[in-house]
């Protein structure tokens, strides 16, 4: 087996006197599509910022491709090839798609101190190529204020392609969307990140679209990883089940806590 | 040690009188998130009324106190007026529009009160039954001030009553964390609004009544106070009764001794303060980070490059200031001059304001400063113009990085109040450092080199500097670096993940943009051969923001209109009696009725002609 991409070693969090995050380990290879779930409040979001710098650790270690980026800003992190899409889409409102685009390019290629060439004039072959892969090229000219919110989503993945990551994370990519798009999204971000050999680590609460496309689930409850495995694996889990199942237990305990 | 005690004294019941301000302007911006200006004319009216109902009612038939109760009521009154006739109209209105609008009272009313009082400075009788001195400690404390030292507690007790032990204090509260969620449990807002005006403008004006004994009551009361409640407010932490209560005692305090240590620089210690508790803590002493995003106006749709229609209307204007001095008398000149310098000004703030979304309520700072740095190298120096024309950009640029430095860490109204205190900062410091800049007096006697002497020669070197920086900042604004701004503005959140360093670019834009200011600034002060500290104050700040808001701030030929507009009009009305309430009522007519501006108004009326291209509407 090939070194992972991430490897996360003990990471924690406390808030208060909360342990939101308790030493959670885990490696994710080239190309693997890995769906971090778990009930909500279980950790997942606070686990994803400390990732991707927004949110200091307390204690562990996160390795990309074997150097730390732990406690890097959210912007290190970006350079050293990781991705992001948020829960809640974040775009430019008052720009077009195709410059929405044009921006993560003009800062991949570190031209945002320009100031006298018209942005609007920079990369944009290569931003209609990703419109392309998302299937946004045709609203290129459009404002992103006035897109669905499906189209958001698609629009956030091309930016999220932008500087050619090795690593996308991808917090509830399909949050907030139709049933048969969510499907949608998934199989396209699927077929990008296998053509291209990025892997992902994404949560998502839609059951559906973690069992048709994630490689390997693992499953958070109270800041811990109950489960780590195949689709079947984690379904089968006797744990799981109890968390989003049968668990009266553990979301009694929860509500009376 | 005892006049040291004295002192000590002397500077809590400076911090009460200014804690009553104070509190009612940080209740006010808490729940309705009016920046209110207009505040520290409540303060003045209090005083004049009280003064007049003790003094000139015959009979001083209320006695002292009562008339004291009665100015504050009767300045209740008034806050509530203005609130049901303005401000409730803009409450969805970006704050900008908002603390103009209350700068439009502001001018009102100073007119108001010169018309119904008087432009006089008044003196008011002692309080009866506390016209004495106590001796503490052998010095002589006024029995006033003691009774000022013992209510600043009192209020903050009463206030803590209203807001903790009532059902309307519990819903100040609410909606002071939350105004949507208070609006979705069935709560009338409108009346809330309504009330916290009454009890705000009520503090104020019981403030301001208070002072009758104490100071001489002018025409100036409003605009000091109001700098001074700004940085108490925003030191205690906006919206925040007992962060406003310990940021007066420090500020009372640090008034009464910092002019025992530094006479000359006393309004300066007080943003000095202000400023490092920001960078200190962001959000004030006991201020807590804003919850909810603010409204942020309508959407913007994407800047296109000017359209054929547009670029000839451009061009044409051009033209016809080209060739304006041929056609037109030596007045018209003078005064296209000064359209220019103030289109230059009024675009370097629109370029950090509505593309950068920095909102600066200071930018006089940096004309000020352009103007002072080309001043200085005349006078000092003994350069030429020429030479003094290079120094206003750089000292201004210089002053922008130092206060942008701190005010880029901010964002919204306490950035907007930073950048005000930098300004105070910058006007103060001239007003007070008579040996250099020769305070109130100003610098006189600068005038062009020879070959720039005449009025015409004089208007084209404006029209090459204010004319070019613009053409530059509009480059700008469409090249990488400007994207990168709008960004910033649309989604710093956005802006970070995609690896930029939103700060450093928005420092680089507040130096940008002081930098015109300044070269402004520097053309401003050689047209009229000498420079006042006027030329930073607050009034100036506003005249930015108005040009601005006048022309349309999300159009980007907005402040080329706004500036020719207001100077043009400007210069009719400022020969008129109450030149000041004509140009308050306009303001406040523009914001209510035609927030889109001048240039936005015909931008519009252009897509619906179908001269210019339209954006879609929906989907």
């Amino acid at each position: 087996m090939t070194a992972p991409v991430l490897s996360v070693r003990n990471l924690s969090k406390s808030f208060g006197g909360l342990q939101a995050v308790s030493d959670v380990s885990f490696d994710l290879a080239k190309g693997e599509l890995l769906a971090l779930i778990g009930p909500n409040g279980a950790g997942k979001t606070t686990c994803f910022n400390m990732l991707n710098g927004q949110l200091r650790a307390d204690a562990g270690q996160v390795m990309l491709n074997g150097t730390s980026i732990l406690g890097l800003s959210p912007r290190r992190v970006w350079r050293m090839g990781v991705g992001r899409t948020f829960q809640i889409t974040a775009t430019y409102a008052s720009m077009t798609v195709r410059e929405n685009v044009q921006m993560a390019l003009i800062s991949h290629h570190r031209r945002t101190w320009d100031i006298w060439r018209s942005a609007s004039s920079l990369h944009v072959d290569e931003a209609m190529q990703l419109l392309k892969l998302v299937g946004m090229h045709e609203q290129a000219e459009r404002a992103a204020a006035i897109l669905a919110y499906g189209d958001l989503k698609r629009l956030e993945l091309a930016i999220a392609l932008a500087h050619a990551p090795e690593l996308l994370l991808m917090d509830e990519p399909t949050a907030g969307m139709a049933p048969k798009e969510r499907v949608r999204l998934m199989q396209l971000t699927a077929d990008i990140v296998a053509e291209r050999g990025i892997s992902v680590l994404f949560t998502e609460h839609d059951m559906d679209v973690v069992f048709a496309h994630a490689h390997r689930i693992m499953v958070l409850n109270r800041g811990e990883l109950i489960a780590t495995g195949s689709v079947d694996e984690v379904r089968n889990d006797a744990r799981v089940q109890e968390v989003y199942l049968g668990g009266g237990t553990l979301f009694e305990d929860q509500a009376h806590g | 040690m005892s006049f040291y005690f004295a002192q000590f004294l002397t500077g809590l019941s400076s911090a009460s009188s200014l804690f009553l301000v104070a509190c009612g302007l940080s209740l006010i911006f808490g729940v309705t998130r009016v920046v209110n200006f207009a505040h520290g004319s409540f303060y003045m009216l209090g005083a004049y009324v009280a003064y007049s109902l003790v003094q000139v009612v015959p009979g001083s038939i209320l006695g002292f106190w009562g008339s004291v109760l009665a100015a504050a009521l009767i300045v209740a009154l008034v806050g509530v007026l203005v609130e049901m006739l303005i401000l409730k109209r803009i409450y969805n209105a970006p704050e900008l529009y908002q603390l103009v609008a209350t700068f439009g009272v502001v001018l009102l009313m100073q007119d108001a009160i010169l018309l119904i009082f008087g432009g006089e400075d008044q003196f008011g009788p002692r309080a009866p039954g506390l016209d004495g001195v106590v001796r503490i400690f052998g010095e002589p404390i006024p029995e006033y001030d003691l009774l000022l030292i013992a209510l600043g507690p009192i209020v903050l007790g009463v206030m803590w009553l209203l807001l903790n032990r009532t059902r309307w204090g519990i819903l100040v509260r609410a909606a002071t964390l939350d105004r949507e969620m208070v609006a979705a449990l069935g709560v009338n807002q409108s009346w809330l609004f309504t009330t916290v005006f009454f009890l705000g403008s009520f503090l104020a004006g019981l403030g301001g009544a208070l002072q009758v004994p104490r100071v001489s009551i002018n025409l100036l009361m409003d605009l000091s106070i109001i700098a001074e409640a700004f940085v108490v407010v925003v030191i205690g932490g906006m919206g925040s009764i007992p962060g406003a209560f310990i940021a007066a005692l420090l500020i009372g305090e640090l008034n009464a001794f910092g002019v025992l240590v530094l006479p000359q620089a006393t309004i300066v210690l007080a943003f000095v303060v202000m400023a490092v508790v920001l960078v200190i803590r962001p959000y004030g002493l006991l201020g807590k980070a804003e919850t909810l995003a603010h409204s942020a106006g309508q959407v913007e749709l994407p800047i296109r490059p000017a359209s054929t229609l547009a670029k000839s209307v451009a061009g044409l204007l051009l033209a016809g200031l080209v060739v304006m001095p041929f056609l037109a008398g030596e007045f018209a000149i003078v005064l296209a001059t000064d359209v220019l310098i103030f289109a230059l000004f009024a675009a370097s703030l629109h370029f950090i304001m509505s593309n950068g979304g920095m909102v600066s309520f200071g930018h006089a700072a940096y004309f000020g400063l352009g103007a002072y740095g080309a001043a200085f190298v005349i006078k000092y120096a003994g350069g030429s113009m020429e030479l003094a024309l290079l120094a206003a950009p750089l000292m201004a640029a210089a002053g922008a990085l130092v206060f942008g430095w701190f005010c880029v860490r901010l964002s919204g109204v306490y950035m907007a109040m930073l950048t005000l205190a930098a300004a105070q900062i910058v006007w103060s410091t001239a007003f007070q450092w008579q040996d250099l800049t020769g305070g109130d007096d100003g610098l006189l006697g600068i005038w062009p080199s020879e070959w720039a002497k005449s009025k015409t020669a004089y208007y084209y070197l404006a029209l090459v500097l204010c004319g070019g920086g613009i053409l530059a900042m509009r480059r700008m604004i469409f090249s990488p670096f400007g994207y990168t701004l709008r960004g910033g503005r649309d989604n710093p959140n956005r802006t970070e993940s995609i690896g930029i360093n939103l700060r450093h670019h928005q420092w680089a834009a507040f130096i940008v943009a002081g930098m015109f200011a300044g070269i402004a600034g520097g053309v401003y002060v050689f047209s009229k051969g000498s420079i006042f500290p006027d030329e930073a104050a607050i009034p100036r700040s506003v005249d930015a923001l108005v040009m601005v808001l006048l022309g349309g701030v999300q159009t980007l030929s907005g402040p080329v209109v706004g500036a020719g507009v207001f100077r043009l009009l400007e210069d009719e009305i400022s020969r008129l009696d109450y030149w000041r309430a004509i140009l308050g009522a306009i303001i406040i007519a523009i914001v209510v009725i035609a927030p889109e501006g001048i240039a936005g108004f015909i931008k519009k009326i252009a897509i619906k002609a179908g001269f210019e291209r339209n954006e879609e509407q929906s989907s």
